[in-house]
Order: C-alpha cells, then sequence, then structure tokens
C-alpha cells in the first residue's frame, strides 16, 4: 500500500505547492481545493472513512466557499497579484521561518504518542487503550467516534462549539457595522 | 442514559431469498464466473457502474419526456408528441423525443467566450457530473443491490453533493462574464443556504437508527405495526416534518422551481450556465436531474422505509420494484411541484430557508430525540407521547409562520373589472 500513500502525498503536496505558485488567484484557490482533497483521500488511506467525509463536507463544501467568495469580493483587479518577495532579506527570513514552523510541527508530531510504537508495532494512545494497525480493518466506526466525543473529549467538542459561536458573532457583529438604514423588512 | 435500541440486523423475510429478489446477483456471478478470482471485484464494480450509469440515464432521458408532458397536460396542452421512432413514421406520445434532444445538444456548436478560461469552462460541467453520479454509490437500491457499503454512507452522499456546489461557482467564473459571475454568486448563496436545512433534516434519522450506514438505515424501518403501518420514519410525527423539509431542501438544492433561480431565462439570461451551449448544457441539464434521483433516492432511504413493501402482503413484489415505485412517486411529485408553484423571489428563499426552515430542522431534532427517549412508555402513555411530538410539530410551525408572514398575509387580490 504504499504506492497509495506515495501517490496521495504527491498530488497533495503538488498541488499545494503550483498553488501557491500561481498568478491567478483562483486557479491558486480552486487547487488549494485539490489538496483538500488529497488530504481526504489520505484519511480514506489510513481507513478514517468519517473523517474523510467529514473533511469534504466541510472543507470542500464550506471552506472552499468562502475562500472563494473572499477572494472575488476583496480583489481589484487581475493583474494586481505580485508573487515576487520585495527584497533578498525579506526572502531570507521567510524561508527560515518556514523551516523554523516545519521543525517545530515536525518536533511535535515525533514526541507525541503517535510517533512511538509500543513493543508489539502498535501506536500508543495516552489513555493506555491502543488502536489497531492500519493494516487489518479500521476500528473506529462512527460510532465509537460519537461515543469517544460525547464521553472522553465532551470538554474539547464544547470549547471548540463556544469558539466557533463567538467567531460567528464576531463576524456578525464585523458585517452588520452598516446599521439600520440598510434593514429591510418585506418578505 | 439508555437509548432504544432499534434491532438493526438485516430484516430476514421469506422473500428475501426468491428468485426475483436474487435474479440480479444472479446475473452478475454468472457474468463474472469464467473470469479468474483475483479479478472479480474489479468487474463486480464496474459492473455495478455500468448499470447504474446505464438505468438512471434511461431514466434521466424519460424522466424529462415526462416532466414536459405532464407540465403540458397540467398547463392544458399535449406536451411533445412529434418525435417519430427512428427510422420509421411512427409517432408515439413523443418517446423518441429525449434521443432527438439528445442529438440536438451533441451537434449544437460548442460556444466559448474568447476570454474565458477554457480549462475551468470545460471543467465545471465535468467535475458537477461526475460528483453527482458519484453520490449514486450509497443507495440501497434493493435488499442485495448496494454499490458501495460504507459505515459512513449519508456522510458520503452530503460531502460528494457538498461539492458539487464548486462548480457552479466554477461555471460562473470561468465565463468572463460579469452577470455570470453575479448569478453564480446568487447560485452559491442559495446552495449554501439551503444545505443547512438539508443536513439538519436528516440528523434525526440518524439519532433514532443509530447509524450512518445507509443499508442499516433501511433495515431499522423493516416491520409493521400491527401488520398494516409500516415502520418507516415518514410514519412519525418527526419523520414526517423530516421529509417535508428534506423534500424542500432537496428542490433547493438542485435548482427546481420553486426555486429555480439560478437558471430562470427571466433571471441574468440563464445564470451561471449563460455561456454555455451544446453538449456543456446537456451536461448541466443532467447533472440536475441526476442530483434530483440521487436526492430522491436518498429521501426514500431515510424516511421512506428504503425497499421495503408497504404491507406484508406486498412482499412478494421485488425490492428493487417497490425502490423505483417510490422514486416514480417522488419526482412526479417534483414535477407536479415545478407546475403548481411561482417561482421564489432571492431574498424570499433565503429568508425562507434561515428563518423558517433551520429553526423547524432543530426543533425536530429535539422532537426526535424526545421520541426516541420516550420509546418504552407503557400503553396509554403512548397516545400522550404522539400528541406531544405531534404539538412539537404543528405548534412551531404554526407559531413561526404566523410570525414571519404578519403584515403580509392574508393576501387581498383585486381582480379588474
Amino acid at each position: 500500500m504504499t504506492a497509495a500513500l506515495v501517490l496521495i502525498a504527491v498530488v497533495t503536496l503538488a498541488t499545494a505547492a503550483v498553488a501557491l505558485s500561481l498568478r491567478n488567484l483562483i486557479h491558486s484557490a480552486l487547487l488549494l481545493i485539490a489538496s483538500w482533497f488529497g488530504i481526504a483521500a489520505f484519511y480514506l488511506w489510513a481507513g478514517a472513512e468519517f473523517v474523510a467525509f467529514a473533511q469534504v463536507l466541510v472543507y470542500v463544501g464550506a471552506v472552499s466557499m468562502v475562500v472563494l467568495f473572499a477572494v472575488l469580493l476583496t480583489r481589484r483587479s487581475r493583474a494586481d497579484t505580485v508573487i515576487a518577495p520585495d527584497s533578498l532579506a525579506r526572502a531570507i527570513s521567510a524561508v527560515i521561518t518556514g523551516v523554523a514552523v516545519f521543525g517545530v510541527l515536525v518536533a511535535a508530531i515525533l514526541k507525541s504518542s503517535l510517533g512511538r510504537l509500543s513493543p508489539a508495532g502498535v501506536p500508543a494512545l495516552p489513555g493506555g487503550t491502543s488502536v489497531s494497525p492500519v493494516i487489518s480493518a479500521p476500528t473506529a466506526t462512527v460510532r465509537e467516534i460519537g461515543i469517544q466525543l460525547m464521553s472522553t473529549h465532551a470538554a474539547a467538542l464544547i470549547i471548540i462549539g463556544i469558539l466557533l459561536t463567538v467567531a460567528l458573532l464576531g463576524a456578525v457583529i464585523l458585517a452588520a457595522q452598516d446599521g439600520p438604514e440598510s434593514k429591510q423588512e418585506s418578505p | 442514559m439508555n437509548l432504544a435500541v432499534i434491532p438493526v440486523a438485516a430484516s430476514v423475510s421469506e422473500w428475501s431469498d426468491s428468485f426475483l429478489e436474487r435474479l440480479p446477483l444472479f446475473a452478475r456471478d454468472w457474468m463474472t464466473s469464467w473470469l479468474p478470482e483475483p479479478w472479480r471485484w474489479l468487474v463486480n464494480s464496474l459492473l455495478s457502474i455500468a448499470v447504474i450509469l446505464s438505468v438512471f440515464g434511461l431514466l434521466f432521458a424519460y424522466v424529462t419526456l415526462a416532466e414536459r408532458k405532464i407540465l403540458g397536460r397540467i398547463q392544458n396542452r399535449p406536451g411533445p408528441n412529434r418525435t417519430p421512432i427512428p427510422f420509421t413514421k411512427l409517432r408515439f406520445f413523443g418517446l423518441a423525443q429525449p434521443f432527438a434532444d439528445g442529438v440536438k445538444s451533441l451537434t449544437k456548436e460548442d460556444v466559448v467566450p474568447r476570454g474565458a478560461d477554457h480549462l475551468l469552462h470545460f471543467l465545471a460541467p465535468v467535475v458537477l457530473l461526475a460528483f453527482s453520479i458519484l453520490t449514486f454509490a450509497v443507495i440501497p437500491y434493493g435488499r442485495h443491490l448496494v454499490p458501495v457499503e460504507l459505515n459512513a454512507g449519508v456522510l458520503y452522499f452530503f460531502a460528494a453533493g457538498a461539492a458539487t456546489e464548486l462548480a457552479v461557482f466554477m461555471a460562473g467564473w470561468a465565463s468572463r462574464n460579469k452577470y455570470s459571475l453575479l448569478a453564480a454568486m446568487r447560485a452559491l448563496a442559495q446552495l449554501i443556504s439551503y444545505e443547512l436545512p438539508l443536513l439538519l433534516a436528516w440528523v434525526p434519522v440518524v439519532l433514532v437508527a443509530g447509524t450512518l450506514s445507509t443499508t442499516e438505515i433501511v433495515a431499522a424501518q423493516s416491520g409493521w405495526q400491527f401488520n398494516v403501518i409500516p415502520h418507516w420514519y415518514v410514519f412519525t410525527p418527526w419523520g414526517a416534518a423530516g421529509f417535508a423539509i428534506f423534500m424542500i431542501a432537496a428542490l433547493a438544492e438542485s435548482n427546481r422551481s420553486p426555486f429555480d433561480l439560478p437558471e430562470a431565462e427571466s433571471e441574468l439570461i440563464a445564470g451561471h450556465l449563460t455561456e454555455y451551449s451544446g453538449f456543456k448544457y446537456a451536461l448541466f441539464f443532467m447533472a440536475e436531474y441526476f442530483g434530483m434521483i440521487a436526492l430522491s433516492g436518498m429521501a426514500i432511504t431515510l424516511f421512506l422505509g428504503g425497499w421495503h413493501a408497504p404491507s406484508p402482503y406486498l412482499e412478494f413484489i421485488p425490492s428493487y420494484v417497490w425502490f423505483m415505485g417510490k422514486l416514480s412517486v417522488l419526482l412526479l411529485g417534483f414535477i407536479w411541484i415545478r407546475a403548481t408553484f411561482p417561482r421564489l423571489r432571492m431574498d424570499q428563499l433565503t429568508r425562507f430557508a434561515w428563518k423558517f426552515l433551520v429553526p423547524l430542522a432543530l426543533i425536530n431534532l429535539g422532537n426526535a430525540a424526545f421520541w426516541s427517549l420516550s420509546l418504552h412508555w407503557s400503553g396509554p402513555f403512548q397516545i400522550l407521547r404522539w400528541l406531544i411530538s405531534v404539538l412539537v410539530v404543528v405548534g412551531p410551525f404554526v407559531l413561526l409562520g404566523r410570525k414571519l408572514s404578519a403584515g403580509v398575509a392574508p393576501r387581498v387580490y383585486r381582480y379588474a373589472v
């Protein structure tokens, strides 16, 4: 199955890289959407069906719309996007920052329990329960995900919900600055 | 918290092994029998793809004909009846009309504006059709007829449906036409607004059935109460409300009347389809009808009991015949609604979705939760359970409807005399 993983990785990274380098902003947005599909394919390869479909539903179905609306409503002209860096110093500091972030992420992933394999070759989770290796059939059914979300990780779910509600309210307040004179009542 | 456990085992009736039920399986096994073992799964998949494409392709063709004839009859005219069967002079109720339409759209000149983004202009109908066809994979068409059995089947269906919205945007943007872009944005706003009631309408079904798998949801609706009333979810109060919300949102998601603002001729010419002609237009058309058929199929799976027969005495009729019968009824309902209701304006449309359907769908979710918690109430309390459930459906509907149409209804009609 490594051939499938390599293919998915190549497609995801290639579309993301090309998305970063194109002049046309809409084309970049569409290629980014293709790379999100690649991530969904990766989740499917890893056996996480629910997460893969949720990724497509949320990212391709909703976040893509947000990105496209934002791009379309704020761009001024087609020749406006400049992709060359301003100066050499800025380019060098950009590369250093990128490498630093990459290093931090890799270190975080390797330090977590998913980076350590127990003697049986199975990654160990903090709770002491182990997940079966991806070669056999996945045991994370939707029912188990639901039970875990509602019992073990209920606090995280509720906090994320509150965060999203705050963000939504903030967006509404920002957008409603034009107040009462644009209100219309007739249905 | 002990939610009621509904038996999820596949319904085993004495007709599940009958010859007619297993006929598709016999045909498939016969066709793959002379292939070596490792290739069988590939040919099985290819066979199911071919069958779905041909059956639903033909169904699409004849639904367009049925729509034009039925619309015509409701409007007191006969509809298309002049196309003869090829190579003869027989005109037989216009039955060859879909093929005439196909030939016309294939031979029309494919006009692409010079400044248009050619790649995206080409890809938009392809992406739309691809994702619309992908949604057909998880619908159980019969007792043993599911193309792909997924643990999270319902989520897959709506994820693939959500990805079709991207193609609408691509079509509008690639046409390099301000009015196309504007209309594409409006179409997107409509699609996003109605996605929320669509998704909220089936969450109660998943709550009560306890699973996201389409085959198990159909199995959970098996059996009959007192051998007369099926256990379909549409015969429960929250199920009826959920079915109504689902059908309305399905009408809006497939851009059907009365929500066909994106493709109406009086609205920005043809909306995001203005710069499309010939076969690409036919592909958009096909994708819209496929979306309609797939959403009807999912409504049947979630609310109308899938391939189950409505009565235990009618079980000798094979399950796929029942599925097709229910599908035909729903599609005829779509056509009837098209002939009857006037089109909604953009602000009326979005107001309807956000202010009316979303609160009702959320209340419906609470109603379904109450329903599943009160499953074990004894004897006369069951009547109370039904009463409370019906009140929670009807009450908010009437109150919200009255409040939202305050100052407008009742309308006074003045006729020119």
